[in-house]
């Protein structure tokens, strides 16, 4: 057995922290067995619904057992999960997917690299690494379309922070790699999460400077549990579980070293 | 009375009533009418975590043809009302992986195997077919009814001439009993199942899902990758019940019904509708603990209304 579940979780808080981006926090003993990078299901009350929405998880509490979801309004789903209260129950299916490999982190300058919504499961990320001290830097580039950023003075807690606005209204004007190469971040390994255009940018600029890549990728999921085959991504060898070239993203990921996929 | 008198008056109740929830198709017992829809439950590995498998009926598996298929572009899935569209085209293994790792697997479970084939061609049918007749798999399930893939399924599912020749031809290879799984996308399902009969098919399962389509507007694109998909979940039962009534008096062989089962009392409704067999689809995703609440959801149901025997009940709405 793993330890997936699908359980009530209770709503501790939730509060609106940027414009479309609510803050979460749940009661669930989910909390004891969550690595950085996983997410959950969420399923909304709506009996209409059928799937649960996969949501990043942005950081853990252990001693009060909570996990807490930072995700952004995109649909109906997401609507309904705006509206929950404190004291409110909310179903919730996980810990899924692997995590960022921490360990690839171990004696070297690590890069954590967000872009919009991707930038909550770095948090946690962040926050583990600094726990354990083992990198040699700690480094976070976080992208936003304006100056309505979120999170960003939590990582500053854990990392060296440097923010990439579309507009330019603040920190480099550009996107995450245009700060990187702006600020001269050193860079031996990168966890990522972001749009696909993103993770296309940081694969190559990577491989450019060689440097190791962990991408946390994102599609349209329905079990959430690898049995569906809804979410494959790419790679370049032969899928263990189909023998094709499809890794599915809800189990085999979120996060993939980037040398091994096919973008 | 205090609540756990209660109880104990509940267990004696449930031990004096002897209550059978055995069915039989084409000679196979299978413990209770619980079987997973195909393509839903994979080969139960990743739902072995919230379920235990030995309590279901059967475990269908999802399609294998005779090498592996890598299926569709994303997105391959969209929620729906009530339910959603795939369109994942028949991902699978293949054969050799599937008989050494996924039958392996089933092996260890006090369980029922029905192993559902697809192909591109009736000579891949036969290929799976061939290979399989000396595994440890109960029935087989032809998929002729996959809307999702260019070539094969659906195209022998929606013509009942070549629905006959394709159930004929592998029925005269297969060593195990054959269901023939049905496309509710056609003008009557009626004549569909009587083809399958007469070309000496020993069950039928219905149905599979209906094709569909949405369109993103914001985006202006399809949802899906493949533009169509086919749909499942609770907003098709009404459909699925009606079209398991209509075989069922149709044909004599035994028919599996599926289509939006979320619970006891819907797999109930399919068994009334003449099912002898129910599988629960979509709502595996919703709930992966979804089968074992329908069995048990089912000995409820026969408790309260005395029913001793599941079998009772099968097409009792004439």
């Amino acid at each position: 057995m793993s330890d997936k579940m699908k359980k009530e979780a209770k709503v501790l808080s939730q509060k609106m922290i940027s414009e479309g981006i609510y803050d979460l926090w749940l009661e669930t003993a989910m909390a004891e067995k969550v690595k950085p990078g996983q997410f959950v299901g969420v399923y909304p009350a709506n009996k209409s619904t059928l799937l649960p929405r996969p949501i990043s998880i942005c950081e853990v509490d252990k001693e009060k057992s909570a996990i807490r979801l930072v995700y952004r309004v995109v649909g109906s789903g997401t609507a309904e999960f705006a509206l929950y209260q404190q004291g409110d129950y909310i179903m919730i299916l996980g810990p899924l997917g692997n995590g960022f490999p921490l360990d690839k982190a171990i004696g070297k300058n690590v890069v954590l690299i967000g872009g919009g919504i991707g930038v909550p499961p770095l948090l946690e990320t962040a926050k583990r690494l600094k726990e354990n001290g083992k990198s040699a830097k700690v480094s976070a580039v976080m992208g936003y379309r304006n100056a309505d950023t979120f999170l960003t003075e939590e990582f500053e807690k854990y990392a060296e922070l440097y923010v990439a606005t579309e507009d330019g209204s603040l920190g480099t004007k550009g996107n995450v790699i245009d700060a990187m190469k702006e600020q001269k971040v050193p860079c031996d390994v990168i966890f990522a999460c972001g749009p696909m255009p993103m993770l296309k940018g940081i694969k190559e600029y990577a491989s450019s400077i060689n440097a190791k890549a962990y991408l946390s990728l994102e599609e349209r999921m329905a079990c959430g549990v690898g049995a569906c085959l809804g979410c494959i991504c790419k790679t370049k060898e032969i899928d263990e579980h189909s023998h094709v070239h499809n890794a599915r993203i809800c189990t085999d990921g979120p996060v993939f070293d980037a040398d091994d996929l096919d973008l | 009375m205090t609540l756990s008198s209660d109880k104990v008056c509940l267990s004696i109740k449930k031990v004096s009533m002897k209550m059978n929830t055995e069915v039989e198709i084409a000679g196979v017992k299978f413990k209770n009418p619980v079987m997973t829809a195909s393509g839903t439950f994979g080969s139960g590995m990743e739902y072995a975590d919230f379920v235990d498998l030995n309590k279901l009926g059967a475990v269908v598996t999802k399609g294998v043809a005779n090498v592996p298929w890598p299926g569709n572009p994303v997105p391959r899935v969209a929620e729906v009302y009530g339910g959603m569209l795939n369109a994942i085209g028949l991902q699978n293994p293949g054969i050799d992986v599937f008989i050494e790792r996924d039958l392996a697997f089933l092996g260890k479970y006090d369980t029922k195997v029905i192993v559902n084939v697809c192909g591109k061609t009736v000579e891949d049918y036969l290929e799976v077919v061939e290979r399989l007749a000396d595994q440890p798999v109960d029935m087989l399930e032809i998929n002729v009814s996959c809307p999702n893939v260019k070539e094969g399924a659906i195209a022998f599912g929606q013509n009942k001439d070549a629905l006959f020749d394709i159930t004929s031809r592998i029925k005269a290879k297969a060593k195990q009993p054959i269901i023939m799984k049905l496309s509710p996308n056609v003008t009557s399902i009626s004549e569909m199942a009587k083809a399958a009969e007469a070309a000496g098919a020993d069950a039928i399962s219905l149905i599979n899902t209906i094709t569909g389509m949405k369109i993103d507007i914001h985006k202006r694109k399809f949802a899906l990758a493949n533009k169509t998909g086919g749909m499942s979940g609770p907003a098709i039962k009404p459909v699925a019940v009606r079209m398991v009534y209509e075989a069922s008096h149709a044909v004599k062989i035994p028919v599996i019904g599926m289509g939006g089962i979320a619970t006891g009392d819907d797999a109930i409704e399919f068994i009334m509708a003449g099912a002898t067999a129910i599988a629960v689809g979509a709502m595996n995703f919703h709930d992966p603990y979804c089968t074992e609440k329908v069995v048990e959801g089912i000995e409820q149901y026969m408790e309260k209304y005395n029913v001793s025997d599941i079998n009772e009940l099968r097409g009792i709405v004439e």
